[in-house]
C-alpha cells in the first residue's frame, strides 16, 4: 500500500510551458542548492569518512520523487509506494535497510534520510541524502565484517521510520540508533548534519516556488526530466546495439573472503525500439559471505546515465527523466539480488566492478569511446587496537589506485574514480596514529601498456607502532585490470607483511582481524588501470619521460617497444627494430586484453604467480534453488 | 581521539612558540619577515613598517591586464588624484613609472615628494595563470617523491568524471624531483639523519638538468624545520644564486601535499616577482630617493618588498584584495558597513563579502587549479565575465555561458577585433545596455552590427527571437555570478538583504543592479571611477596588526581570569608594535577573535568580541555566541562540549579622516547630464531609455531607469522600475523604484 501523503492545499498544479531560458535558470537554481547541501554536509558532519572522504550523496527530486539533481537517487518511487503510513510536512524519514529499499542504500553504514518539502499546504519537492556512518554496531568495529554469513551481523537495522515527526525529533528512536555505534558523537553529528543540509534545500526550493511561481518550479522540473529523456533517447540510438547485435560483458570479483571464487558478473545489452535493455542473466548466484551486492535497478539506470552524458553535456543536471528508456533485469537471489538475510557490508568491490562491467560493455560498440578497466573498488584498510596509554585506537582508511588509459588521455596516478574521494594526508596519519608511513609513492610499470598508459597503482609502506589487528578489504589480486583495443592489463594488487624479525608473508586479499607487532611493516600496493590503445604507437619520447620520471622503468619500456639507454634516452634505431618485432608476434590487437584465457587456465597460474593457492568455485546450489 | 587531537595541537603550539622566537632572532634582518607574516604562529606580528610619509603623499597603484591605475593620496590637504595609464605586460614597471610621471605632472609634485608606494600586483597570478615561473627543483624525503604526482587523489566532476579529465602536469617535474635519505617523526624527533653525501651527489644532477629555484618540503618538515635548514646551507654551496624556499618556512603546518604545493608555487613564482620587485624599487629610488615600496598581501594586508619576494605565495590575491580594499574604502565613505563586492572583469568575476567593516578572510588561495595554504580574502572567483561564450550543445538544447571565453583576443564579436562568437557583452550590445555610442577605456568602438551577428547564433539554435537569446545569456551568466555571491553569503550564514552590493570591475556596474535583485541586497553602489577601485584600496589600506597564540583546551577546564589575561597580553603586544610604527594607543581599535569547536569536531568559529564585551561576558558568553553563530551557519548546535583552540587580539589603526571631492548640491533633477535617447530591451519588452554623463551628475540627482549612464571606463545600466541616487561621495545607489534607503 502507498504511502498517504498529507496535503491541506488540494488545489492541483497545473503543467505550463516554461521558456528554454527560465528552464536554465531553474536548473543553475538548483545545482547552486546542491552544492550548498555539500558544503555545509562537509563543514559540520564530525566524521573522518564524511569529512575527509565525502562519503554522502544529496539529492533533490520532484514531488513524486524522481530526482531532479543528484547523484545517488532515484529510491524515493519506491519508498513512497513502499511506505505504509501518512507523509507530512515537518515529517522527516531514515532507513538504513537494504532489503526494505530495494537497494536504495547497500549497505547498514549508509543512513538515508529522505524529507518531503512541501510549500502552501502542497508536496512540492523532496530532498534526501545518505552518508556513511563509521560504525553502526554488529560484531567488528566498523561494522564491515568480511565474514559475516547474514545482515544481522552487520549492525542495527533501522526500517524506514519516521525519525523527524511534524518537526519534532523521535528521541527515543535516535537514542537507539545511537545507542548502538561504538562512535555515536560522531553519529550524532552526521545525523545533524545531514537534516541541516535537507533543510537547507528545503529553504531553496521554496525560494525557488516564491520566484517563479509553484506551477513554473514544478513544470520546470518536469522539462528537465523530459530534456534528460531526450538526450539520453539520443544517446541511446547512437551507442546500444539493437537485437541483432547484442553487447555481452563478464567480469569477476576474485573471492568472497572465505575462499571461494571468482564471482562473475555478466551482463547483455541490446536495444529494443527506443528502449535499452541490460540483463544481467548469467551473473552468479550470491555468496555466503559479505560481498553480495544488493542493486538498485533505477541506481544502475543513473550510472549508466551519468557515466554516458558526460562526454555530450558535462554541464546537464543529471536527473531519473530517462528511466522508462531503460529496463534492468536482475536474477533474484544472484550477486546482485540477494535474498535475505544474505550479508550485504563487504559490497564495495562488486559496487566498483559495476562500472568496469559497463565500460566493457558500451564500449564494444564504440571502441573509440571505449575506457581501460580502471581502480574499480574502494579498497580499505583497517588498524585498531589499544596504545601505550590503555585508549582504544581505530583507523578506516580507503585505498586509490590508477585511473585506466582513455580515449582523452593516460589514466592519473594513484587516484579515485569516485567522484570528491581525497585520501587522508600521512602527516595526519602519523599525529594521530600509531604508524608510521615509511613509502607512499607511485608503483612503475603497475599501469597497463598503451597509446595512453593506465595509471600507476600506489604503495603504501604501513610500519606499526602498537601490538593491534590489521583487517583489509582488496580486490583484483588474481583477475587483471584488463586493457583495451590493443592496450595491456594493469598490475594486480598485493599485500606483504614484513614482519620485525625480517620475515616476510603474502596477506590475502580479503582478511580480518591479522595480529601485528611493533616494527611489523606492511606494504598495501594497489593495482594500475589497463592501457588503451596500441602502445608501439605511443610516442617513443614519452615512454622515455616516464622513465625518467620514475612512471615507468627501463625493463617496462620494452612493453611499448621502446629501448631507452643508460642515459635515459631513446634508442632510436634499437626501438624500430624491436617494435617490427614484438609487433608481428603480437598479429591483431585485441579488443580486450584480460590477461588470461579463461578462469580455469588463471587459477593454474594463481599459485606461481600470487603465492596463493587458487580460490576454490563457489558453491551456489542452494540458492539457485532457493530463487527457483 | 580527542586526546590525539589534543596531544598534536600542544605540540603545533610548542612549535610555532618557537617559530615565534626564532622570527625575533631574526627580525633584524630585513630580508627574512617571510615566515612571521605568511604563518599564523603563536604571539608572532604580522605587522609591516609603514614610516610616515613627511610630505604625507600615499601613491596606489594597481596593474591590471589592460590598464595601471594609480591613485595619489595628499592627505594633508585632502586632494586625491587618479591616473590612468596603458599597461607594460612584457615589464610592468614601466607602465607604473608612466602612470607616476603622469600623476606628478597632474598633482604638479615632484617625484620625490612621495614617501610610499603601495602596490597591488597581478605578477604572482599570472605567472601562475600562463604557466610561466620558474623551472623548480624539489627535495622530498625518501619514499614521498610521488607527493605532487598522487596530490590528494582526487578527481573532479560527478560520478565517470574521470572518464574526461587530465590531470595537469606539477609545478615540481617528477623528473626533478630527489629524494633526501632522512626522517623527522610526527614529534619533530629524528628518526634517521640526513644523509648528506648522497644529497650533494643528487644535488649536482639537479644543477645540471637546469633548475631555475628549489623547494626543500621534507615529511613532518612542520614539527622540525633542521633538516630542511641544512639541505638549504648544502644547496647554496652547490646551486648558487639559486633561490631556495623551505617548507618549515613558508608554511609550518601539517599536511605534506597542501604543504609542498603552496612551496613549489612560491619557488615558482619567485624570480618571476624577484625581478620584477627588484627593478621596480631600484627605479623608484631612482627616481624618488627614499621612499618605501609596500606590495599588498593576498589576506588585504602589505608586506614590504623584501618579505614579498621572498614569500611571493602571499601574493597570489593581491589584484583582487586591492579591489576589496577599495570596495571597503569607498563604501563606508557612504556609511555601509556590511557589503558584498562583486568585480566583474572579461573573463572572471570576483566576489568577497565585508561584515562590519572587515573582509572575511581563509585559510587558503586558489588560482585555477592551483591551491595554496597561504592566508588571503575570501575572495570567490567565477569562470563568467564579459567575454564568456554562449553556446547550445545539441543534444540537450540548453542554454550554457562559459566558462570558455573569448578573452582579450579576439574578444566580443562587438569589438570587432575578429571574434564571432557570442559572449556577454555582445548580448549586452544587443540589449542596448552598451549602446554603440559608449567608449571602453576611451578608444574602443562597438559594433551591434557584429554583436547581432554572433548572438543570432544562439538565438537560431534555440528557436527564440534574437532579443530573447540575449536576455537569456544576461540571466544566465547573472545566474551564475549569484551562485558565488551565495557561497560567501548565505552559505556563511549571512543573509544578503542586510548587505549592499558594490559592482566595479570593466562589467560590474551593468549587472550590478540585476545581480541586487537576484539576491535581494540595496543598494547596489557603483563607486566613481569603478575602474580604478583597486588602487584606491592599495593606497588606503589599513595598518593592522594582531598576536594570536594556540591554546587547545576544554572550556570547562580553564580558568576564565587567566584568559583574560592571556588576551590582555596580546593585546599589549600587538598594540605596542602598532605604536612603535606610529599609530598611538588612542588612534587604535582592538577587538578578540577567540576561535572555538565543539569538542570532537575539525572545523572552528571565530568568536569576535571587543574587550569590555569578554570582560562582561565571559567563557560562559563566548560559549553562548559560538552556539548561535554554529545554529546560524549550520541550523543546529549541539550539546557536545566546547573546545578553546586559539585566541587573537586584533589591533588596527584608526582611519585617518579624509576629505573627498565636492560632488556638489543639486536637486532630483538629472536633467543635465542627460546626452540622449535610447532603447533597451529588459523583461521581454523594449523601453526608451535616456544614456546620462556620469561626470556631469551631482549629489542629490535621480537618474530614474532605464537609465545608462557612461563613463571614461564604464558603463552603468539603470534597471527600469529601478532608481540610482547620487551620493555625497559620488556613487550611483540603485534602488527599486520608492524603496530609497
Amino acid at each position: 500500500m502507498p504511502a498517504q501523503i498529507i496535503e491541506t492545499n488540494t488545489h492541483p498544479v497545473s503543467r505550463v510551458e516554461v521558456d528554454p531560458i527560465t528552464l536554465d535558470i531553474v536548473e543553475n537554481a538548483l545545482r547552486n542548492a546542491r552544492a550548498e547541501m555539500d558544503a555545509v554536509l562537509f563543514r559540520t558532519a564530525m566524521s573522518p569518512g564524511i569529512r575527509e572522504q565525502h562519503d554522502a550523496f544529496p539529492m533533490i527530486a520532484n514531488q513524486e520523487g524522481k530526482m531532479v539533481v543528484g547523484q545517488f537517487g532515484s529510491f524515493l518511487y519506491g519508498f513512497i509506494n513502499g511506505y505504509d503510513g501518512t507523509i507530512e510536512d515537518g515529517d522527516i524519514f531514515i532507513t538504513n535497510d537494504p532489503y526494505s529499499c530495494n537497494g536504495a542504500v547497500s549497505h547498514l553504514n549508509d543512513w538515508l534520510l529522505m524529507m518531503p518539502i512541501f510549500h502552501d499546504g502542497r508536496l512540492v519537492s523532496w530532498s534526501a541524502m545518505f552518508g556513511h556512518m563509521t560504525d553502526v554496531g554488529g560484531k567488528v568495529p566498523g561494522s564491515l565484517p568480511t565474514d559475516a554469513k547474514m545482515i544481522y551481523e552487520e549492525g542495527l537495522i533501522i526500517p524506514p521510520t519516521k525519525i523527524y515527526r511534524k518537526g519534532e525529533l523521535a528521541d527515543d528512536v535516535f537514542n537507539i540508533m545511537l545507542a548502538n555505534s561504538r562512535v555515536p558523537e560522531w553519529n550524532k553529528s552526521d545525523f545533524l548534519a545531514i537534516i541541516a543540509s535537507l533543510r537547507l534545500a528545503e529553504r531553496r526550493v521554496r525560494e525557488n516556488i516564491e520566484r517563479f511561481g509553484v506551477d513554473t518550479y514544478i513544470s520546470a522540473m518536469w522539462d528537465m526530466l523530459d530534456r534528460n529523456k531526450q538526450a539520453m533517447g539520443a544517446i541511446i540510438q547512437m551507442i546500444i546495439p539493437d537485437g541483432e547485435h547484442k553487447a555481452h560483458f563478464e567480469d569477476w570479483i576474485d573471492d568472497d573472503g572465505m575462499g571461494a571464487g571468482p564471482y562473475k558478473i555478466a551482463c547483455t545489452l541490446w536495444r529494443e525500439g527506443d528502449k535499452a535493455i541490460f540483463d544481467f542473466e548469467g551473473s552468479d548466484p550470491q555468496s555466503l559471505s559479505s560481498i553480495n551486492f544488493l542493486l538498485n535497478e533505477e541506481m544502475f539506470k543513473m550510472f549508466f546515465g551519468a557515466f554516458t552524458i558526460n562526454l555530450f553535456d558535462p554541464q546537464i543536471l543529471f536527473n531519473d527523466g530517462f528511466y522508462e528508456l531503460v529496463d534492468v533485469r536482475i536474477p533474484e537471489g544472484s550477486i546482485l539480488k540477494p535474498k535475505k538475510p544474505a550479508a550485504l557490508s563487504c559490497r564495495t568491490h562488486m559496487l566498483g566492478r559495476i562500472f568496469d562491467l559497463m565500460g566493457g560493455l558500451l564500449g564494444q560498440g564504440a571502441p573509440d569511446a571505449l575506457n581501460a578497466a580502471g581502480f574499480s573498488d574502494s579498497p580499505h584498510f583497517m588498524y585498531s587496537g589499544y596504545g601505550k596509554d590503555g585508549e582504544w585506537y581505530q583507523l578506516f582508511q580507503i585505498g586509490f589506485g590508477g585511473i585506466p588509459g582513455r580515449p582523452a588521455g593516460d589514466g592519473a596516478d594513484g587516484h579515485s574514480l569516485w567522484p570528491a574521494f581525497t585520501n587522508v594526508p600521512n602527516e595526519f596519519l602519523e599525529a594521530y596514529f600509531p604508524l608510521r608511513i615509511r613509502e607512499y609513492a607511485t608503483i612503475a610499470d603497475s599501469g597497463g601498456a598503451g597509446l595512453h598508459r593506465g595509471g600507476n597503482g600506489i604503495t603504501i609502506a604501513y610500519e606499526m607502532l602498537e601490538p593491534g589487528e590489521i583487517s583489509i578489504h582488496d580486490d583484483r589480486w588474481l583477475t587483471y585490470p584488463w586493457g583495451v583495443n590493443g592496450g595491456e592489463p594493469g598490475m594486480r594488487s598485493t599485500k606483504t607483511l614484513v614482519r620485525v624479525d625480517g620475515s616476510r608473508e603474502n596477506i590475502p586479499a580479503k582478511c580480518d582481524r591479522v595480529h601485528v607487532e611493533p616494527g611489523d611493516m606492511l606494504y598495501f600496493n594497489t593495482w594500475g588501470g589497463g592501457g588503451w590503445g596500441d602502445p608501439f604507437e605511443r610516442d617513443p619520447e614519452l615512454v622515455a619521460l616516464d622513465v625518467r620520471r620514475g612512471l615507468v622503468t627501463r625493463e617496462g619500456a620494452k612493453r611499448y617497444g621502446v629501448v631507452i639507454g643508460r642515459d635515459n634516452q631513446v634508442e632510436k634505431k634499437e626501438t624500430k627494430k624491436l617494435r617490427a618485432q614484438m609487433s608481428e608476434r603480437r598479429g591483431e590487437k585485441l579488443l580486450f586484453d584480460r590477461g588470461f584465457t579463461s578462469i580455469d587456465e588463471l587459477k593454474k597460474r594463481s599459485k606461481v604467480e600470487t603465492g596463493f593457492e587458487p580460490p576454490a568455485d563457489p558453491v551456489f546450489s542452494r540458492f539457485r534453488e532457493a530463487a527457483e | 581521539m580527542d586526546d590525539l587531537i589534543r596531544l598534536y595541537e600542544k605540540r603545533l603550539s610548542d612549535l610555532e612558540a618557537r617559530i615565534s622566537e626564532l622570527d625575533k632572532d631574526l627580525r633584524g634582518d630585513t630580508r627574512s619577515p617571510a615566515s612571521s607574516t605568511s604563518t599564523a604562529a603563536a604571539t608572532t606580528t604580522a605587522l609591516t613598517p609603514v614610516r610616515q610619509a613627511s610630505a604625507g603623499l600615499r601613491l596606489g597603484v594597481d596593474v591590471g591586464g589592460t590598464f595601471t591605475d594609480l591613485l595619489l593620496l595628499d592627505e594633508k590637504n585632502g586632494r586625491t588624484f587618479t591616473a590612468k595609464v596603458p599597461s607594460t605586460p612584457e615589464d610592468s614597471s614601466i607602465g607604473v613609472l608612466n602612470g607616476i610621471e603622469k600623476i606628478c605632472r597632474q598633482a604638479d609634485i615632484a617625484q620625490s615628494d612621495i614617501a610610499e608606494v603601495m602596490h597591488g600586483t597581478t605578477v604572482a597570478t599570472n605567472t601562475v595563470l600562463t604557466g610561466s615561473g620558474a623551472t623548480v627543483g624539489l627535495v622530498t624525503t625518501k619514499g614521498y617523491r610521488d607527493t605532487l604526482q598522487i596530490a590528494r587523489s582526487y578527481v573532479p566532476g560527478g560520478l565517470g568524471g574521470w572518464v574526461i579529465w587530465n590531470k595537469s602536469e606539477p609545478l615540481a617535474a617528477l623528473e626533478h624531483t630527489i629524494e633526501a635519505d632522512e626522517r623527522i617523526d610526527a614529534q619533530g624527533d629524528v628518526l634517521v639523519p640526513l644523509d648528506e653525501a648522497a644529497l650533494e651527489t643528487d644535488l649536482k644532477k639537479l644543477r645540471d638538468s637546469g633548475i631555475e629555484a628549489l623547494t626543500v618540503s621534507l615529511f613532518n618538515a612542520y614539527a622540525n624545520g633542521a633538516h630542511e635548514q641544512r639541505i638549504a646551507e648544502i644547496a647554496r654551496r652547490i646551486l648558487p644564486g639559486i633561490p631556495v624556499s623551505l617548507s618549515s618556512e613558508v608554511i609550518p603546518e601539517m599536511y605534506e601535499y597542501e604543504r609542498t604545493e603552496t612551496t613549489v608555487v612560491n619557488s615558482y613564482v619567485r624570480p618571476v616577482v624577484s625581478k620584477y620587485v627588484d627593478n621596480l624599487q631600484n627605479e623608484l629610488k631612482s627616481k624618488m630617493g627614499d621612499v618605501k615600496l609596500h606590495i599588498l598581501r593576498s589576506d588585504g594586508g602589505l608586506s614590504s618588498a623584501s618579505a614579498a619576494m621572498d614569500s611571493p605565495v602571499n601574493l597570489l590575491m593581491s589584484g583582487p584584495a586591492g579591489g576589496v580594499a577599495g570596495a571597503l574604502w569607498i563604501a563606508k565613505r557612504a556609511g555601509h558597513k556590511n557589503l558584498l563586492t562583486f568585480d566583474m572583469g572579461g573573463t572572471s568575476t570576483d566576489v568577497a563579502l565585508i561584515e562590519n567593516g572587515v573582509a572575511q578572510t581563509r585559510r587558503e588561495t586558489r588560482v585555477a587549479d592551483v591551491t595554496v595554504r597561504a592566508p588571503s580574502i575570501d575572495v570567490r572567483t567565477v569562470g563568467a565575465g564579459g567575454g564568456s561564450i554562449a553556446y547550445v550543445p545539441e543534444l540537450t538544447k540548453a542554454l550554457r555561458v562559459g566558462p570558455q571565453s573569448a578573452g582579450a583576443t579576439p574578444g566580443p564579436a562587438a569589438y570587432a577585433k575578429g571574434g564571432d562568437e557570442p559572449t556577454v557583452t555582445d548580448a549586452n550590445v544587443v540589449l542596448g545596455y552598451l549602446p554603440a555610442t559608449s567608449k571602453l577605456g576611451g578608444d574602443m568602438t562597438i559594433d551591434r552590427d557584429l554583436a547581432v551577428k554572433a548572438v543570432s547564433k544562439v538565438a537560431d539554435a534555440l528557436g527564440v527571437p534574437l532579443e530573447k537569446a540575449a536576455e537569456g545569456i544576461v540571466d544566465i551568466v547573472n545566474e551564475n555570478m549569484c551562485g558565488a555571491l551565495r557561497l560567501v553569503s548565505v552559505e556563511q550564514g549571512y543573509d544578503p538583504r542586510d548587505f549592499a552590493l558594490i559592482g566595479f570591475g570593466g562589467a560590474g556596474p551593468l549587472h550590478a543592479n540585476a545581480l541586487a535583485g537576484l539576491i535581494n541586497a540595496w543598494p547596489a553602489i557603483i563607486p566613481p571611477g569603478p575602474g580604478v577601485l583597486c588602487a584606491y584600496g592599495d593606497a588606503t589600506t589599513r595598518l593592522r596588526n594582531e598576536a594570536s597564540q594556540t591554546i587547545v583546551s576544554p572550556l570547562a577546564e580553564l580558568e576564565p581570569a587567566e584568559v583574560n589575561r592571556t588576551l590582555h597580553t596580546l593585546e599589549q603586544k600587538a598594540a605596542a608594535d602598532l605604536a612603535a610604527e606610529g599609530v598611538g594607543q588612542d588612534k587604535q581599535d582592538v577587538f578578540y577573535q577567540i576561535d572555538m569547536r565543539y569538542t570532537g569536531q575539525g572545523m572552528k568559529l571565530t568568536v569576535d568580541m571587543t574587550p569590555e564585551e569578554f570582560t562582561r561576558e565571559g567563557l560562559e558568553g563566548t560559549a553562548r555566541r559560538f552556539d548561535a553563530m554554529h545554529e546560524k551557519l549550520f541550523t543546529f548546535a549541539l550539546d557536545a562540549g566546547h573546545e578553546l583552540v586559539g585566541l587573537r587580539a586584533v589591533v588596527q589603526g584608526a582611519e585617518k579622516p579624509f576629505v573627498g571631492k565636492d560632488y556638489g548640491h543639486a536637486g532630483t533633477d538629472a536633467g543635465a547630464a542627460r546626452v540622449q535617447t535610447t532603447q533597451i530591451y529588459s523583461g521581454g519588452q523594449w523601453y526608451d531609455a535616456v544614456i546620462y554623463d556620469r561626470a556631469k551628475l551631482q549629489t542629490g540627482n535621480r537618474v530614474e531607469g532605464p537609465a545608462i549612464v557612461v563613463e571614461m571606463d564604464s558603463t552603468t545600466l539603470i534597471q527600469p522600475a529601478h532608481v540610482g541616487v547620487i551620493d555625497e561621495v559620488g556613487n550611483i545607489l540603485i534602488w527599486p523604484e520608492g524603496q530609497e534607503g
